[in-house]
């Protein structure tokens, strides 16, 4: 579904990507697990357009995505959870989720949000209310909703459990479990790599720009160098 | 001072704030979605006054159809300017878009000096709007009371789209966060595009009403307008509709009222504007209805 080859982003003199690659087939839910500054939301942001690689591409069902506009690309199906959760704090939650189904009909927008209130009920209690009044953990569940009141057929998140208490980090990765076995495919960036490793039918480890490591979840839960590196042990 | 001519007063200095508040808001538009005080604005009413000159001298057109006419060519205007001035510098820093909106402003101005010459144009009134009706024992031209009433429908018509549309909603998204409006599947510079265009419609409403009542139509004849309107907006609050409009009218009232009552004053009319606008900028930045300005990203 999407297939990501040889990338290579650069931030001004700061070659950022060098030649990441990575694939997401149809129903899986795929990690980019890495530290701080290894590239993981520069790869999300190539694959929507808002950094632009100097070579490489990015294949969505086939079509090359690196020279269409962010909102091109999000109009062939992808949902984004932008890193920082990026809620419209001044809309409130039912505004912002219907942001998120914008080229969708008002009936589609509709089933859709019902949908989302069922996997976060507490959404629909403050649905009228501003989303900037909200705590964190319900703007992450706003972000994550509004990702996905497109119907989109990927779904990329960045970051979700970031600054999350732990019991609300292990709602949020039930509901990305949920809503993959509903259909939705995920291509999900963490820094909690434990959390992904755990849910990813496939991970890759990014570090400084590069892929060193990928295998299924449950193999990297396993390697030795994943354990040190990343889980802490 | 007697009571009605208080009163009649009254009446002029709300319809001048309410032609102060209808180019406020095209101010305050774009600058919530830019963070840019397009100083061109003003030079739109110029540009909508003459275009109705010349509907109706030219195509001899009717008012009804050179007034829309002007309104529409203004708006389109309008996205020309954003197009060619504003967004080549869409990630240039704050200042170059505003040497850039000074520079589009002279460039109007003096456009329409060539072409059109700095002779003063007389404003074609229509009769309708000439008509004097008498009210609680004053006479009162309907230009006056038409003015308000105007801004008025058109504020809460704008007040609808923007709270209640979805090109409202993207609008209201773009005004905190491009990208993030971008990520939404949202083409951005359709909505930056559709801002100024109906700001500038906006600001043509007004330019004509202030044709209307002012019916000398040079090239320079924006400037004021926009001057007083940039204050109004600032005094309301930029960034925020309502206080857009709320602060022409206070501004209208305010210069108006102050003549009446001290009529030394009267040469110092103009200056009463700015002084508002030096206090506003000292003891409170965000206006009246204005929010913390946030800087976007």
């Amino acid at each position: 579904m999407l297939k990501v080859n040889d990338l290579h982003v650069y931030y001004g003199g700061i070659h950022a990507l060098k030649g990441v690659h990575l694939s997401v087939e149809q129903g899986q839910i795929v990690t980019l697990i890495g530290a701080n500054g290894a590239g993981k939301s520069t790869t999300l942001r190539t694959i929507v357009g808002l950094e632009r690689p100097r070579t490489g591409t990015v294949l969505f069902n086939s079509e090359d995505l690196t020279k269409l506009d962010t909102h091109r690309i999000i109009q062939r199906g992808i949902g984004i959870s932008p890193e920082g959760r990026k809620v419209f704090p001044n809309l409130t939650v039912m505004e912002n989720l219907e942001l998120g189904a914008y080229h969708q009909s008002q009936k589609d927008a509709a089933v859709q949000m019902e949908w989302v209130y069922t996997l976060f009920p507490r959404l629909r209690e403050r649905s009228r209310q501003l989303t900037g009044t909200l705590s964190g953990g319900e703007q992450q569940m706003v972000a994550l909703g509004r990702a996905l009141m497109s119907r989109p057929k990927l779904v990329l998140l960045d970051e979700p459990s970031l600054g999350l208490a732990p019991l609300v980090v292990e709602e949020v990765f039930r509901t990305i479990q949920t809503t993959n076995e509903q259909g939705a495919t995920i291509l999900l960036v963490e820094q909690n790599a434990m959390a992904a490793l755990h849910v990813a039918h496939y991970a890759y480890v990014l570090e400084t720009g590069r892929v060193i490591l990928e295998g299924p979840g449950k193999t990297l839960l396993a390697d030795e160098r994943v354990r040190q590196a990343y889980l802490g042990e | 001072m007697t009571s009605t001519i208080l009163l009649q007063q009254l009446i002029n200095g709300i319809s001048l704030g309410s032609l102060y508040g209808l180019v406020a808001i095209g101010y305050t538009m774009v600058y919530g979605i830019l963070r840019l005080i397009n100083f061109a604005h003003g030079d739109l009413l110029m540009f909508a006054a003459y275009i109705a000159i010349y509907a109706a001298a030219l195509l001899a057109l009717p008012w009804y159809l050179s007034f829309p006419l002007a309104v529409i060519a203004t708006g389109l205007l309008g996205i020309l300017l954003d197009r060619a001035a504003y967004k080549p510098l869409r990630n240039a820093p704050r200042i170059s878009l505003l040497i850039s909106a000074i520079g589009a402003s002279f460039l109007l101005e003096n456009l329409a000096l060539v072409f059109i010459g700095g002779v003063p144009k007389a404003f074609p009134r229509p009769e309708i709007f000439d008509r004097v009706i008498p009210i609680l024992g004053l006479r009162i031209q309907v230009l006056t009371l038409y003015t308000p009433v105007v801004t008025l429908v058109l504020l809460f018509g704008l007040l609808y789209i923007v709270f209640h549309t979805k090109v409202g909603k993207a609008m209201r998204a773009a005004s905190k966060d491009f990208e993030t409006t971008r990520l939404m599947g949202i083409n951005l510079d359709r909505i930056i595009s559709i801002t100024f265009l109906l700001g500038s419609m906006l600001a043509a409403a007004g330019g004509i009403m202030w044709a209307m009542k002012y019916p000398q139509v040079n090239p320079f004849m924006g400037v004021f307008p926009g001057l007083k309107a940039f204050i109004a907006a600032v005094l309301g609050g930029i960034g925020n509709i309502v206080g857009a409009v709320l602060g022409g009218f206070l501004l209208g009232l305010g210069e108006i009222l102050i003549v009446a009552l001290v009529p030394e004053m009267a040469q110092y009319r103009d200056a009463f504007a700015f002084v508002i606008l030096i206090l506003v900028l000292l003891f409170r930045p965000t206006g009246i209805m204005g929010e913390p300005i946030i800087d976007k990203s």
